[in-house]
C-alpha cells in the first residue's frame, strides 16, 4: 500500500471526523487549542505584570536577560519528560499538572523578556510628561506603559503561543492527551504501518500551528492601538 | 567456609530522593554511550547549521540583489519557522525514514528565519561612505560583497548563529522518536524502562543545557577573534 493510500484509509477510518470520539481529528484539535491556550493564559498572568513591574522600576534587567537565555537552552521535551517522572514518583494525575506546568515554564521566558524590553524601550519623555500632569505610578504603569508597549508583548505572546502549539503535540509522549500530536507519537510506535496516521497527523499539527500564526497576526493588528499603528506606518514609508 | 560478602546481601539499590540508579552510578556505566550520543548531538546540531548557513547566505545574497523577493524569502522562512518539529518529522518520516536526513531537514530550515534576518540587517547597516569608498577603488559588486559587506555584517550573523545554535541543540533532542536525539535519546530512555529512571532524564537535560551555553561561548569567542575592529573602537 502506498503511503497516499495509507493516508487515506487513516482519513476515511471511523470516527475520524468526530468531536467527541478521542480518533477524532476535531476532538483532538480543541483538546490541543485548549492546552496551549491555558498555558498561555497561566503564563501571561505570572509574566507580564510582573515584567511591567520590574521594568517600571528599571530592576532585575539581569534576570530578565538571563531567564530568555536558559529558556532558550532548555529542551522543552526533556522538561515535559521530567515534570511527567516527576509526578509519577510523587503520585499526583500525570495527565494533566506535569504537561501544564512544563508548557507554562516554556512560555514564561518570551513573554516576560519582550513585555520587560518593549517597557524599557519607551521613550522617557512620553513617562515623564504623564508623571508632570499628574498620573500615579500605578497610572503611568497600567495606562500608558501597557497600552505603549503592546505591539511588543503581543510579539511575545505569539512567540510563546507557537512554542506552546508545537510542545503540546510533544506532551504525546507522556500522556494520554497531547492533541494533534496523539496520532504522531502513535504513528512513531506503529513503524512502517503507522505512515498514514504519522502523515496525517503531522499534516495536521502542522496546519494547526500554520492557522495559529494567522489568526495572531489578526489579533496584532486589531490589538495595537491606532495612534500607534498610525506611527509605525508613518515611520516605514 | 562461606562468608556472605558484604553489600551483596539482599537488594542494597542505593536510592536517591528520586529512586533509581544514582546519577554518579548511571553515568559511570553509561559513559561510552554519553560520549557517542554527544557527537550525534554535535553533528546533528552542525549539520543543521551549516547548511542553514549556506542557505540563508546564498538566499540573503538574493534579497540584497533583488530587493523585492525579501519579502517573499522571509515570509517563506517565516512559515517553515512556525511548523512544529514534530510535525515536520513526522510528515517527512513516511517519505525519507528514520534517517538522518529526515532529522537534519526540519532542524535546517529552521535557522532559516533567524539567519537571513541577520545577514540582510547585516549588509544593511554598513555605513554608505564604506561602501562608496570601496566602489571608489574599484571593487566590483562581488568583492564588495565577500570583502567588505559580509565580514563587516558578522558581528550581526555570529549573534544570529548564536541564537539559531542554541534553539538547534534543543530541537535536537526531539529527534531521539527518530532513533537519534544525540543526548534527547537519554531523555526518552528515561521513561522507556519498566521503571522510569530519573538518571538518563537529567543526565540528558543538564548535558544538552551545557552544550548549548559551552557552544554559545565558542561563538562568542570566535565572532570576537574574526572582528577584532569591533573590540579597538572602544
Amino acid at each position: 500500500m502506498s503511503i497516499l493510500d495509507q493516508l487515506g484509509a487513516w482519513l476515511s477510518a471511523p470516527n475520524r471526523w468526530s468531536w467527541t470520539d478521542p480518533q477524532g481529528v476535531p476532538y483532538r484539535t480543541v483538546e490541543h487549542l485548549r492546552f496551549s491556550v491555558l498555558a498561555l493564559l497561566v503564563a501571561v498572568i505570572l509574566a507580564v505584570p510582573l515584567a511591567l513591574w520590574l521594568a517600571h522600576y528599571r530592576r532585575g534587567a539581569f534576570a530578565a536577560n538571563a531567564a530568555v537565555n536558559i529558556g532558550r537552552a532548555i529542551p522543552s521535551f526533556g522538561l515535559i519528560i521530567l515534570f511527567w517522572f516527576l509526578a509519577s514518583q510523587w503520585e499526583v494525575d500525570t495527565t494533566f499538572w506535569p504537561l501544564l506546568l512544563a508548557l507554562v515554564a516554556l512560555g514564561l521566558p518570551p513573554l516576560f523578556g519582550n513585555t520587560y524590553a518593549g517597557v524599557v524601550s519607551l521613550d522617557e519623555t512620553t513617562i515623564d510628561a504623564a508623571r508632570g500632569t499628574g498620573y500615579r505610578e500605578w497610572q503611568i504603569m497600567l495606562r500608558l506603559e501597557l497600552p505603549l508597549a503592546m505591539p511588543v508583548i503581543l510579539a511575545g505572546m505569539r512567540v510563546a503561543f507557537l512554542q506552546l502549539v508545537a510542545t503540546v503535540a510533544i506532551g504525546a509522549i507522556v500522556n494520554d492527551g497531547g492533541g494533534l500530536g496523539r496520532y504522531v507519537v502513535d504513528g512513531f510506535t506503529l513503524g512502517a504501518s503507522g505512515n498514514g496516521e504519522l502523515l496525517g497527523g503531522g499534516i495536521a499539527v502542522v496546519a494547526l500551528a500554520l492557522l495559529c500564526e494567522g489568526l495572531f497576526e489578526l489579533i496584532i493588528r486589531f490589538a495595537t492601538p491606532r495612534g500607534l499603528a498610525l506611527q509605525n506606518a508613518r515611520k516605514s514609508d | 567456609m562461606k562468608v556472605p560478602e558484604r553489600g551483596k546481601v539482599g537488594p542494597v539499590t542505593p536510592l536517591t530522593a528520586l529512586g533509581g540508579t544514582p546519577i554518579s552510578v548511571w553515568v559511570e556505566r553509561n559513559s561510552d554511550a554519553i560520549v557517542q550520543r554527544l557527537g550525534e548531538h554535535i553533528a546533528l546540531t552542525a549539520t543543521a547549521l551549516g547548511i542553514g548557513l549556506a542557505a540563508s547566505i546564498a538566499l540573503s545574497v538574493l534579497s540584497l540583489r533583488f530587493r523585492w523577493s525579501y519579502p517573499v524569502i522571509l515570509g517563506v522562512a517565516g512559515a517553515l519557522y512556525v511548523i512544529p518539529s514534530l510535525g515536520a518529522f513526522a510528515v517527512l518520516a513516511p517519505f525519507s525514514g528514520l534517517s538522518f536526513t529526515t532529522a537534519v531537514i526540519p532542524l535546517a530550515t529552521y535557522t532559516l528565519l533567524i539567519l537571513i534576518r541577520n545577514v540582510v540587517t547585516g549588509v544593511d547597516q554598513v555605513p554608505a561612505e564604506v561602501r562608496e569608498s570601496a566602489i571608489g577603488m574599484g571593487f566590483t559588486r562581488s568583492r564588495l560583497l565577500w570583502q567588505v559587506e559580509l565580514p563587516l555584517a558578522l558581528p550581526v550573523v555570529i549573534a544570529g548563529l548564536r541564537v539559531a545554535a542554541v534553539t538547534t541543540i534543543g530541537l535536537v533532542t526531539v529527534t531521539s522518536l527518530l532513533g537519534y536525539g544525540g543526548l534527547g535519546y537519554f531523555i526518552l530512555r528515561g521513561i522507556q524502562t519498566p521503571v522510569p529512571q530519573p538518571a538518563p532524564i537529567i543526565v540528558g537535560i543538564v548535558l544538552s543545557v551545557v552544550l548549548a551555553v559551552v557552544v554559545d561561548l565558542v561563538l562568542w569567542l570566535t565572532g570576537r577573534a574574526l572582528t577584532p575592529w569591533t573590540r579597538k573602537a572602544r
